[in-house]
């Protein structure tokens, strides 16, 4: 790939013509917030959570490719706010009830908000009447916790087998199927592998959870992204 | 000048958030020292007898009653400052909200209930001097307006400190990161 120059937030980087501006920015120690992308599969563009000035208009991170002397700018006032205000109505959607989730402390959405010091309601919660799926042997899915990101969908638990989650219905009624003929005989090592790709609580593992203390987990003490923001340059 | 006034009182909440205020350890001696308790269970002072400067909140609205003592609270607290994800969106009591109609949940816990041994009778508790359960558990800034949000189950300690002395001495309040919580 030819060399390209991007600019970040004011500054010049050598960057490969074609990949992501959200890429280019994570590989020089910028942070950009993410939640509907995983690293290693195609990127969807969906959550809209990354979004970035890009030659003046907004667009998706994970989803522009760099080109030449593009002007990216990832963290002015309004974009932030755009960010802050898309978490929250995640939250007000779901039925998003932290202190009994055992995903609370490992979770995407939740380092989000506490990133954006999301504290003062502004949207009222919806309370939606959502299901929980608990016929897997080694998963449950809880419908009311999913950001319909579709990550379980788009990312393959093993090479050669089609996905085994799909998305049913449509605008509000959308929600995840679990193929439960596929997926009857799980592993531990695929319901894991499953249960890290969502980057919330609505898939887990049974019989497991909460063996992290509060306090030590993920994101009890450093922020989402400052893994990034503290590597700095790796490419 | 005098001390300023402080309320507290428990709603659809389990005490935890009330825990925690006392777990900010010796700092209450300083509390104690900067600050008059009125109408709080920690005091027991059951009725205001006087108008407060600020009024605490744990837990949201499920029964009649809640509402009456959060309006009570509007009325009596210049400032309102709810504690705790109960008292912001209903939090864990609000888990009927989603699901289960008001019906269901009685029938649950009187009737139907694996724990359930004594009520042959099928009585599910009816009489006036009850508070009315409401059809789902309001977030408390849906019944009157609230002017301040400490998040949390229970709020750290330090939040709830940081809070109360930004809003004695009327400066910036400290929001360090392992603070803001949700569980
Ligand atoms: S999925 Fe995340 S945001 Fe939702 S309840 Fe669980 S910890 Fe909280
Ligand atoms: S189950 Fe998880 S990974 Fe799948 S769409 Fe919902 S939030 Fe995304
Ligand atoms: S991470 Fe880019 S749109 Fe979701």
């Amino acid at each position: 790939m030819s060399k390209i120059l991007v600019n970040i937030n004011g500054v010049d980087y050598s960057a490969e013509s074609g990949k992501m501006v959200l890429k280019v920015a994570n590989e020089n120690g910028i942070y950009i917030p993410t939640l509907c992308h995983f690293e290693g599969i195609k990127p969807q563009g969906s959550c809209r959570v990354c979004t970035c000035k890009i030659d003046g208009r907004n667009m998706t991170a994970c989803t522009t490719p760099a080109s030449h002397r593009m002007v990216v700018v990832t963290d002015t006032a309004e974009l932030e706010k755009i960010r802050a205000t898309i978490i929250e109505l995640l939250f007000a959607e779901g039925n998003h009830f932290c202190p009994a989730c055992e995903r609370s402390g490992n979770c995407e959405l939740q380092a989000l908000a506490y990133r954006y010091k999301m504290m003062v309601p502004q949207f009222p919660y919806l309370f939606p009447a959502k299901d929980l799926d608990a016929k897997n042997p080694k998963i449950m899915i809880d419908h009311n916790r999913c950001i319909l990101c579709k990550r379980c969908i788009r990312r393959k638990l093993e090479p050669d087998n089609p996905s085994w989650f799909v998305f049913k219905n449509r605008g509000n009624k959308t929600q995840i199927n679990l193929d439960h003929e596929l997926t009857a005989d799980f592993d531990d090592e695929l319901a894991q592998k499953a249960m890290d790709t969502c980057p919330v609580g609505a898939i887990i593992r049974k019989e497991k959870g909460f063996d992290v203390p509060i306090g030590e987990r993920k994101y009890d003490k450093n922020p989402i992204g400052s893994d990034i923001e503290n590597k700095g340059v790796t490419s | 000048m005098s001390k300023p006034i402080i309320a507290t009182t428990s709603l659809a909440g389990c005490f935890g958030c009330h825990m925690s205020l006392l777990d900010i350890d010796e700092r209450i001696l300083d509390l104690i020292e900067l600050v008059e308790f009125n109408k709080s269970p920690i005091d027991d002072i059951k009725t205001f007898t006087k108008q407060c400067d600020i009024g605490i909140i744990e837990g949201g609205c499920c029964n009649s009653e809640n509402v009456h003592v959060l309006k009570d609270f509007r009325k009596n607290c210049k400032t309102l400052v709810v504690i705790g994800e109960c008292a912001i969106m209903g939090g864990l009591p609000a888990m009927r909200n989603n699901n289960a109609p008001i019906s269901e949940c009685l029938e649950e816990a009187y009737l139907n209930c694996v724990s359930v041994q004594a009520n042959e009778e099928k009585i599910i508790p009816n009489d006036e001097e009850l508070p009315m359960i409401l059809d789902r558990v309001y977030p408390c800034h849906e019944i009157v307006k609230i002017d301040y949000f400490l998040p949390g189950c229970a709020p750290r300690a330090d939040l709830i400190w940081n809070a109360l002395v930004a809003l004695v001495t009327g400066n910036e309040m400290d929001l360090p990161y392992e603070v803001i919580k949700f569980d």
